[in-house]
């Protein structure tokens, strides 16, 4: 080929790779800013091994010891936990009925106008920053707070936590539905767009198939969370194992606490199960 | 509404600064077929993408069909769409998706959202499905899993979905890269008989220039982002084909189906295909 036939010359190699320096500094910035932080929470963590601390500490572990195996309370262990069962999964049913159309509104995967960019590129950048806005404020209260509020509404019980866990935890759901449909492979989706497939058939067609896995264990981990979450909305009068526990902690009975304690390690057991299950059905 | 493909002085130069594209003037009568051709990094991918209005070329105009798809309205354009079937050079398709569903997915943009939903859990139409994988010799694999497939079976995947969708427009990205000679010889045959049939317009880019040299009456040469040739096929000579790829004295990029090897007079490639003339 001859030299300057619209050929444009090539750069220099460089010899040095062109990432380090960013990388270096991002390593150092990192420090500086941990650094101060760590000061700020008085993270002292030798101060545990004090041996005045430690004392202090295993006779409050001891008062916890042996769990209490009374009939009568387990009894009502058994109710509760059923009760907590219920809140978390109502709770994450609603939260997801909110979270999805929310999510397929607020993720940049799904959208027609990001393709070119085409017609009402600016109103759909606009809908989708309010909806990561409301997606935002949904979250950012605490679920304790939410049931406060409802309690004054719907009296003491359980339908105020549910209530409130599905207002935080769509919040949170969304947000995150909208990150992992972001983050899959989203050229299949864009493909089915670019053949004029509407937005829920390239929902369905592409990002779901190929984020089934992620989105399912995600719930299932929310789930998770709601049901320990409980044990706070308990302490407000929602109902379920955290009333339990916010009486036996007020009675200082520390056996039927890690009674409780142990039922909510069991739970997490099989959320966990469940959430490998629920994986293995979508591999 | 014709069917034919315009682009006038177009240029596309990536967010990063990269230019693809030159003043790249084409037009395409509708049904009409040509083949890119040209060496990595000439442009074809792009000249699809620009076609298949998955990118808006940052100089010059494009025009599909009669319409110029970046004035249209959002509906306007989405029914363009529906009529526009591309195929990717690695078929953008998940792996958990079934076959059935992957080549049934061509009709989404002309399918009511009701029958798309019910289709995910019985397919509506797996008939019209098999018979599309059949002409590609892949009507034994309609339930696999896409993820079972090998690269070259889920490439054929990707060109039954656009001959299920029945577009107008026909633009595909080197469509038969992971093919061997023979199935890429039939899948591209199927491209061809499926624009005879309905007289859909087909723009292929193709690495393999027997290929287009066989099933292509007019070929169009890229280099560089732009267009170094456009002419007839029969007009094509093997020094312009070799000037392209800038291969002097060493062999084209082919699929290996002996079109290039035969006796030509004049050193001019014939068109030649069986049962064509």
């Amino acid at each position: 080929m001859s030299a300057g036939a619209g050929a444009i010359a090539a750069p220099p190699a460089p010899m040095r790779d062109p990432a380090a320096r960013t990388r270096a500094t991002a390593l150092v910035a990192a420090a500086v800013v941990l650094w101060p932080l760590l000061w700020l929470a008085e993270f002292k963590p030798w101060q545990l091994f004090d041996s005045g601390n430690l004392q202090v500490m295993a006779s409050f572990l001891a008062g916890f010891l042996p769990p209490s195996m009374a009939p009568d309370f387990l009894a009502l262990l058994w109710k509760a936990t059923l009760e907590t069962l219920a809140i978390a999964t109502a709770g994450i049913a609603l939260a997801s009925l909110l979270a999805v159309p929310l999510a397929v509104i607020a993720t940049r995967a799904l959208s027609v106008s990001r393709i070119g960019p085409g017609p009402g590129r600016l109103a759909g950048s606009a809908l989708r920053t309010a909806t990561r806005g409301v997606l935002t404020v949904l979250r950012a209260i605490p679920e304790v707070v939410w049931a406060l509020i409802f309690v004054r509404a719907l009296g003491l019980g359980p339908g105020a936590g549910v209530l409130a866990l599905a207002v935080t935890y769509g919040g949170m759901l969304g947000k995150v539905y909208t990150e992992i449909l972001e983050s899959g492979d989203t050229r299949s989706a864009r493909a089915l767009l670019e053949a004029g497939s509407p937005r829920l058939g390239a929902l369905f067609y592409a990002l779901v198939p190929s984020t089934a896995q992620e989105l399912a264990s995600y719930t299932v981990y929310r789930w998770e969370c709601a049901v320990r979450a409980s044990v706070v909305m308990g302490f407000v009068g929602a109902g379920g194992l955290g009333q339990l526990m916010d009486q036996s902690m007020k009675m200082l009975n520390g056996g039927e606490a890690s009674t409780i304690l142990l039922t909510f390690l069991a739970l997490v057991i099989v959320a966990d199960a469940m959430s490998a299950v629920i994986r293995r059905v979508l591999t | 509404m014709t069917n034919g493909l315009f682009l006038e002085g177009a240029g596309l130069v990536h967010a990063n600064g990269q230019r693809a594209l030159r003043n790249v003037s084409l037009s395409l009568g509708g049904g009409e077929r040509v083949a890119v051709i040209g060496p990595s990094g000439a442009g074809k991918t792009t000249l699809v993408r620009v076609l298949g209005t998955s990118l808006r070329p940052s100089e010059g105009q494009v025009f599909v069909g009669d319409a110029d798809p970046w004035q249209a309205g959002a509906r306007a354009l989405r029914q363009l769409r529906a009529r526009i079937g591309v195929i990717h050079q690695s078929p953008p398709i998940p792996p958990r998706l079934r076959v059935v569903t992957a080549v049934l997915a061509g009709r989404l943009g002309t399918w009511p959202a009701w029958k798309a939903l019910v289709s995910l859990v019985v397919p509506g139409d797996a008939a019209g499905a098999r018979e599309a994988l059949a002409r590609l010799e892949l009507g034994d694999r309609v339930f696999d899993r896409c993820g079972r497939l090998s690269g070259g079976q889920l490439q054929r995947v990707g060109i039954a979905r656009v001959l299920y969708q029945q577009p107008a427009f026909i633009l595909a990205d080197e469509p038969v890269s992971a093919l061997d000679p023979a199935l890429a010889d039939l899948s591209v045959g199927a491209l061809v008989a499926e624009s005879e049939a309905r007289g859909a317009t087909l723009l292929a880019s193709l690495h393999a220039v027997d290929l287009a040299l066989k099933w292509f009456p007019r070929l169009v040469g890229m280099k560089g982002g732009e267009i170094v040739f456009d002419r007839p096929t029969a007009a094509v000579t093997t020094a312009m084909l070799h000037d392209l790829y800038a291969t002097e004295g060493r062999a084209l990029p082919q699929q290996g189906i002996d079109v290039l090897k035969e006796e030509r007079p004049a050193n001019v490639v014939m068109l030649k295909r069986p049962g064509c003339q």
